[in-house]
This record gives C-alpha cells, sequence and structure tokens, in this order.
C-alpha cells in the first residue's frame, strides 16, 4: 500500500509507538497516509483505539515475523 | 525526573484491606472494560494515555491535588508518563504501578483458611488479578499444593518460610485459563505431580492419577485429601475433601456461579455430567463442608483478608446455579450463556498437557485477562 512517510517504531515500548505515531501525522497533510512499523504487542489495540478517537482512519494492518504494520489516514 | 512507584505487593494490602483507593487506569478503554484491578474500596477512573498526551485537563477536574492516585496501564511504561503529567501539573501523591496489569495478573496473596483438626494448616493463595485461587495444605513439615499457578517461586518461597517440604502437586482438572506450574513444581522439588486420568489422555509427560480411593497423606498425622469424581467443567473434574472439613470444589462450584461445561469444545456432552455433580454427588455430601473454589470471578466474593469460601448447605441455598430445578432449563442457562473464552485457552490448554512449550515471556502474555471459567445463573 502507498504511504506519505514511514515511521520505524520497532523495539520502543509503550507509550512511544503512540508518542511518534502522534507527532508524525501532525507533519502530514490531511488525506496523506502514514505507515507505522511497530514490534510493541500492545500496539496493535492502542493505535487501532487512538485512530479512531483521533477521527482518522486506519486503511489496514498486518502482522509479520513480529512486526505489526499499520497505514493511518490522516483526517 | 521520576516519579514514585507502588508495588503490586502494597496495591493487594490495600484491596484487601478494604483502603480507599483511587486508580487511574491509562489503558485503552476496550483492555479496560475486559479487566480491571477491583475489589474492597477501589475505585477506578479509565482514560487512556494517548488521550492525555496534549494535556491532562479532561480528567485533572476528577482528582484532587493532594489525594493518593494510582495510575495504571499495561506494562508500566505508560503510567509512569502520566505519572510524570500529573506530577508536573502540581499533584503531590501520584504513584505508578511497577509493570502494570501484567504484573497484577501474576501477584499471589497468601491468606490462612484454618489450623487442621488433624494438625497443619490450610492456605488460599489468591491471584486478585486473574481471580485464580490454589490451595497450600502443611502438615508435619510436608505440603502439598492444588492448583499451583505458574509462579511457582511464590509457592516455594512459602514452603521454606514454613520449613516444609513440598510433597505433592495436584491439579483438580486440565486448566483451560492459565498454566499450570504443578508439574514445573513437582520436577524442581522431586515432589509427585497428580491430575485426573481423563483430563490426562493427551498428556507427553508421566503423572500419578488422581481418582477416587486414591488418598493423599501429608505429614505423618495424616491429613487426608480424598478425590471424588465431580465431572462437568472438564470431563476429569475431581474435587478434594480435605480434612473432612473442606471441598476443594475446582472449576465445579464457585461461591457466586457454577462453572462452565465448554471450555474443552464440548458443552453439549459434560452439561449432563456438570448437572449430575451438583444436583446430585455434591448434594450428598454434608452441608458443613466448606467450599474453597478454584476461581472467582467478582471482587464481591473476597471475604475478610481476602479470602474466597462459603459453606456448601450455604451456597444450595443462595448460588444462582444451584437453583434450577428443571433440566432443560439448566441445560440451556449453561449453554446458551456462555461468555467469552479466557485468552489464549486452546494454547493454554495444549501447554498444560505438555504438547507446546512457550517461552516465559510468551507464557505471561498468554494469561493475560479475567480466568473466565464461570457461567453466571
Amino acid at each position: 500500500m502507498e504511504s506519505t512517510k514511514v515511521l520505524d517504531a520497532k523495539g520502543m515500548a509503550c507509550p512511544m509507538p503512540i508518542v511518534k505515531t502522534k507527532k508524525s501525522i501532525q507533519e502530514l497533510n490531511s488525506g496523506e497516509v502514514l505507515e507505522v512499523h511497530a514490534t510493541d504487542k500492545g500496539a496493535k489495540s492502542d493505535i487501532a483505539a487512538w485512530v479512531k478517537s483521533g477521527g482518522h482512519e486506519l486503511l489496514q494492518d498486518s502482522e509479520e515475523d513480529g512486526v505489526l504494520k499499520f497505514w493511518i489516514k490522516k483526517a | 525526573m521520576s516519579v514514585k512507584t507502588i508495588t503490586t505487593n502494597e496495591i493487594a494490602k490495600k484491596v484487601v484491606n478494604n483502603e480507599e483507593t483511587t486508580i487511574l487506569d491509562v489503558r485503552n478503554t476496550d483492555e479496560f472494560d475486559d479487566w480491571k484491578i477491583e475489589g474492597g474500596k477501589v475505585d477506578v477512573i479509565n482514560e487512556p494515555y494517548f488521550n492525555l498526551l496534549d494535556g491532562i485537563e479532561d480528567v485533572e477536574d476528577k482528582l484532587g491535588k493532594d489525594q493518593e492516585i494510582i495510575v495504571v496501564c499495561a506494562k508500566g511504561g505508560s503510567s509512569q508518563m502520566v505519572a510524570e503529567m500529573f506530577d508536573e501539573a502540581g499533584f503531590t501523591d501520584v504513584y505508578s504501578l511497577e509493570g502494570g496489569m501484567k504484573a497484577w495478573s501474576e501477584h499471589l496473596e497468601p491468606t490462612k483458611i484454618a489450623d487442621l483438626t488433624s494438625g497443619g494448616s490450610l492456605y488460599q493463595f489468591v491471584r486478585l488479578g486473574k481471580g485464580c485461587l490454589s490451595y497450600f495444605i502443611e502438615s508435619d513439615g510436608e505440603a502439598a499444593i492444588v492448583d499451583a499457578n505458574r509462579m511457582i517461586g511464590n509457592y516455594e518461597r512459602f514452603a521454606e518460610d514454613k520449613g516444609v517440604q513440598i510433597k505433592h502437586l495436584i491439579d483438580t482438572h486440565l486448566h483451560a485459563d492459565h498454566i499450570s506450574g504443578g508439574r514445573g513444581l513437582a520436577e524442581k522439588v522431586g515432589g509427585t505431580y497428580n491430575l485426573p486420568p481423563k483430563d490426562a489422555t493427551e498428556v507427553t509427560f508421566d503423572y500419578i492419577p488422581l481418582e477416587e480411593g486414591n488418598d493423599l497423606v501429608v505429614g505423618n498425622t495424616t491429613v487426608k485429601v480424598q478425590p471424588l469424581y465431580s465431572p462437568g467443567h472438564t470431563i476429569g473434574s475431581t474435587s478434594l475433601i480435605i480434612d473432612n472439613q473442606y471441598l476443594l470444589t475446582g472449576d465445579i462450584l464457585f461461591v457466586k456461579s457454577i462453572g462452565r461445561p465448554d471450555l474443552a469444545g464440548k458443552a453439549e456432552d459434560w452439561v449432563g455430567d456438570l448437572r449430575n455433580t451438583l444436583y446430585k454427588r455434591y448434594k450428598e455430601l454434608s452441608d458443613d463442608l466448606i467450599v474453597l473454589p478454584a476461581h472467582f470471578s467478582f471482587s464481591s466474593e473476597l471475604g475478610e483478608g481476602g479470602q474466597v469460601s462459603a459453606r456448601l448447605g450455604d451456597l444450595y441455598e443462595k448460588n444462582s446455579g444451584l437453583q434450577v430445578e428443571d433440566e432443560e432449563k439448566f441445560r440451556s442457562m449453561v449453554t446458551d450463556n456462555l461468555p467469552p473464552q479466557p485468552n489464549a485457552y486452546e494454547e493454554i490448554r495444549k501447554t498444560n498437557m505438555g504438547k507446546v512449550t512457550p517461552d516465559n515471556e510468551e507464557q505471561r502474555d498468554m494469561e493475560i485477562g479475567p480466568n473466565r471459567c464461570a457461567v453466571h445463573g
């Protein structure tokens, strides 16, 4: 999937994946897509919940070899 | 900068001593709704940490600046960040729970149930975070442990403190909600591992069959542990009568609910066994037996000092799962009303059978969340 920017949050523990994701989203324009890579298992439900509360859209997510990937479209 | 931290041990004391405790749980709301710290006079507020990144205004007003506030998250990272924000905002008595809910899930609180008439004592280990109950029977320098949790170091230290040798590890059934510590501890201390044979058809290790007639003895003064076949939660589920006074019901009968028959995928097959055990086998026993279950579901089931117990005769009057005279109604109650299964229950069963051996961190993750072994009538 196409993304405007990729954030590597692998190896980071909660709350850092969300803190970094939030910062990266702020640097994007509305409609652009941020791709996030994380290894903290808690990121899965937290990113989904954060995206919802911020009004953004989680386009897709995947899990491969322990790496969680998210594609978030900025509101 | 650093904030003050609090341990699971300190929170457990507050819960069982009914101290007023205010918790700010900053996990996401789905996780909070699923499972949280409860009991005693605990007051919990939920506000996910990601809603607080721009400031704590939304929750600030709900809390007093000099009030003790314990911030809790999944593993202890986010709670530390949020506690620091509160500290900077002028709150003076803020703590972060070390290790978060993951550590809370593993805390065991030992509490003495009684001195036994034949000598020795009976202790209940309350796993407050997950609702699991295990039992430690000691007499004459020996001990038996029933339904031991994965955190076996707790029992080893307890045995050492009491100066007793652990001889027998007993599981009332093959557990689906938590990983048994029985087999591992038996290997470590050179004790026996006892399991009902009907639950052990697929296990990959040697064990001693826990069956009626095979009484176990703890210490020379013979604290008798008598198995009583009581199927229904699993086909092998076996209760234990201790010292002719205490009935360890495993996951068959709880204080406010009854066991669910479906965690091995056989609700329809086992509901009849469950009915028979609860409405016939147990009824033939003395009303004065004290029921000691393997779980609790609600913090209201915690009695004085955190104990969970009830007189069998009282449960026949009050427990809603024991008041259903009509067999068809009972059948639909336990097969139609089933709550979601415990987290990772199939993997947990395989681990307890010895078929898979996840590493320690995976085992901790598998056990996250409530036990969910009961069905509420």
